[in-house]
């Protein structure tokens, strides 16, 4: 088990830190951008929210602590997220053409824990819409962060997300991260 | 329209197929009546009803069906409805229904094997029609079910041939998925992921022997995948093995597949073999081998090992690929509908190494996030679309028509081909069954 998949499972998902207007600023300011990256489709700026050893979670079951290892719907540290890239902006990706546009809102956003080194644990909701080929599809569901402090602003050892639907029969598949 | 079996006939030629058997809603209506309520039909694994109580959901044609697992440990396949007044009995996709099943409706209770155990207030029956061991009032059960080594399938036909004589030589694709377990034992991992493909189920069946698809409808996720080893190979890093699964598309190219050998069996079912051998020389796959050995001796393991089978496509329901320990099997909804259930599973005694890699392709092919399904779903949708205008009356087989090469009961592809035949085979099946009852 990776070390922020610990974290985050030892970490009470109920709890409410008492942290500086600041850091709650810093924080949801965090989210709203990382939203708006994924929304405007700026890779570079997306690879670079990450740390090395990042990790892009969305489990296939709610009762999942570590998505090393089981099954999953998205697993991927930066080899994987940089492949999606890949093969998502190339030419011959037909299923992906037109691009679809997505847009995200992040909310109901609370700190559960800010430790000594300023690392964050933070859970949130989001809801996304993607358009694609005349469609629209919601996705709607809850995230959790591992953020950890850097001297380049927080970047994300893990981010989970928990897709409300997460179980049920996929219309057509996800290409993009929600 | 009500179609003879001369008019159903007329839409099978020897290379190509009428759009119609692909769009007609009363075709459609046909086949689940001629086939899936008549062939025997994939159920589910005797692991996903693995403890007494336990219940699982599955459609077999129209029609509502549930796995059980008894008190005795017996496994039984019911209708999922009530006899009283028809309510559906379990609504959860699975789970446990303790010692009884109990109607939600008026609460008749029923043994895990569908037999009527209580009713309240049974008195108001007195003097009446219903007894409780009435046949009419028992959940009834599929006409016929069977297992092949842990594998359910049903057959809602009183009669018919056995499922092992149906199954015939395809059922090394089981064989192998068992086999190659050296603890002998295969189980199924969590849930499946199931998708909905917005295409005829028939589409789905060709495109798992269509060898002439991979290299073009996966090029972008084939050079995606061989750019990112190249990066992490520049970096002094080694790529996971499972990624090879993503590059071989641009490395085989668009004609690259033809290597590999397509077989028709009797009752349409067809295997491809060679593709992932999946026996390279690395300390993982030594131990997996090693474990082997002592578990079979290694005349036996290497009998085993050595059965060059990509997988095994079971007609009308399901493909299996024993190397990658997964099975996919599909339940028409509509001419145009069709849900896909895709399950994997963990062999018994193997290292875990060899799990992780069987859930590598797992994850890159077969997940909700998958770059390769993604297209695959994608060109079968189109393809439903394009049957359904009025461009063109034929679906074209002719890639290799007229060169099968007939080995007693099987039919092969030549060598080095990426032959239709396949596609073909299927298409007669289909007419066989299709037209096998003296119709108008
Ligand atoms: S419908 Fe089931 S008890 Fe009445
Ligand atoms: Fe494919």
């Amino acid at each position: 088990m990776g070390e922020a998949a610990e974290k985050l499972a030892a970490s009470d998902p109920h709890a409410v830190a008492n942290v500086s207007i600041e850091t709650q600023l810093a924080v949801e300011r965090f989210l709203a951008r990382q939203a708006e990256i994924l929304d405007e489709k700026r890779w570079d700026d997306w690879l670079a929210l990450f740390t090395e050893d990042g990790h892009y979670w969305m489990p296939a079951h709610e009762d999942q602590i570590d998505g090393e290892g089981v099954p999953n719907i998205f697993w991927e540290n930066l080899d994987m997220m940089q492949m999606r890239i890949n093969r998502n902006n190339h030419p011959q990706a037909h299923s992906q053409a037109p691009e679809n546009r997505l847009c995200h809102v992040v909310s109901n956003v609370i700190i559960e824990s800010e430790d000594a080194t300023g690392d964050i644990i933070v859970r949130s909701r989001f809801h996304c819409a993607e358009y694609l080929r005349y469609d629209v599809r919601n996705f709607t569901g809850k995230y959790r962060h591992c953020l950890k402090k850097t001297d380049d602003g927080y970047k994300i050892q893990l981010q989970r997300a928990d897709l409300v639907n997460r179980e049920g029969p996929f219309e057509y598949v996800l290409q993009w991260w929600v | 329209m009500a179609w003879t079996n001369k008019e159903i006939s007329a839409l099978v030629e020897p290379d190509r197929a009428h759009r119609k058997a692909y769009t007609d809603e009363d075709l459609f209506e046909l086949e689940m009546e001629r086939i899936f309520e008549r062939a025997w039909i994939y159920v589910g694994h005797e692991s996903q009803v693995k403890n007494p109580g336990d219940y699982y959901l599955a459609r077999i044609g129209r029609q509502p069906m549930m796995m059980t697992r008894d008190h005795y440990g017996e496994v039984h396949v019911l209708y999922n409805r009530c006899p009283h007044r028809g309510a559906q009995l379990c609504s959860a996709r699975s789970g446990n229904a303790g010692k009884r099943i109990r109607c939600s409706y008026h609460a008749w209770m029923f043994g895990l094997d569908g037999k009527l155990e209580s009713i309240p207030a049974i008195d108001g029956y007195d003097g009446t029609n219903l007894t409780i061991d009435g046949e009419d009032f028992q959940v009834p059960k599929a006409a016929r079910a069977a297992s092949y080594r842990g594998f359910w399938f049903a057959s809602l036909a009183e009669d018919g041939i056995s499922l092992e004589e149906q199954l015939g030589e395809a059922k090394t694709g089981f064989d192998q998925l068992i086999d190659r377990a050296p603890g002998r034992e295969t189980e199924v991992v969590g849930e499946c992921f199931h998708m909905v493909q917005h295409s005829n189920w028939k589409i789905f069946l060709e495109n798992q022997l269509d060898a002439s698809h991979p290299g073009a409808t996966h090029e972008s996720t084939g050079i995606a995948a061989q750019m990112v080893e190249r990066d992490m190979r520049a970096d002094g890093r080694s790529p996971p093995l499972s990624y090879g699964f993503l590059s071989d598309f641009a490395r085989l190219g668009i004609d690259g597949w033809g290597k590999f050998g397509t077989v028709g069996h009797p009752h349409g079912h067809c295997t491809l073999e060679g593709y992932m051998g999946l026996r390279p020389d690395d300390p993982e796959t030594n131990a997996y081998v090693k474990a082997m050995y002592e578990s079979y001796g290694e005349e036996r393991a290497e009998e085993i090992l050595g059965v060059n089978l990509h997988h095994s496509l079971i007609y009308p329901c399901m493909s299996i690929q024993p190397p990658l320990q997964q099975l996919r099997t599909i339940r028409p909804i509509s001419p145009t509908r069709t849900m896909s259930e895709i399950w994997h599973f963990r062999l018994k005694g193997a290292p875990e190494a060899i799990y992780q890699r069987a859930l590598g392709y797992y994850y890159l092919v077969n997940s909700p996030s998958t770059m390769v399904n993604a297209d695959d779903l994608f060109n079968w949708w189109k393809v439903q679309h394009g049957l359904d205008s009025q461009g063109g009356d034929w679906v074209s087989f002719h890639r290799n028509a007229g060169f099968d090469i007939i080995d007693g009961n099987l039919r092969k592809s030549p060598e080095g081909s990426m032959s239709e035949m396949p596609l073909r085979h299927m298409m007669h099946v289909w007419r066989d069954y299709m037209t096998a009852e003296e119709g108008a």
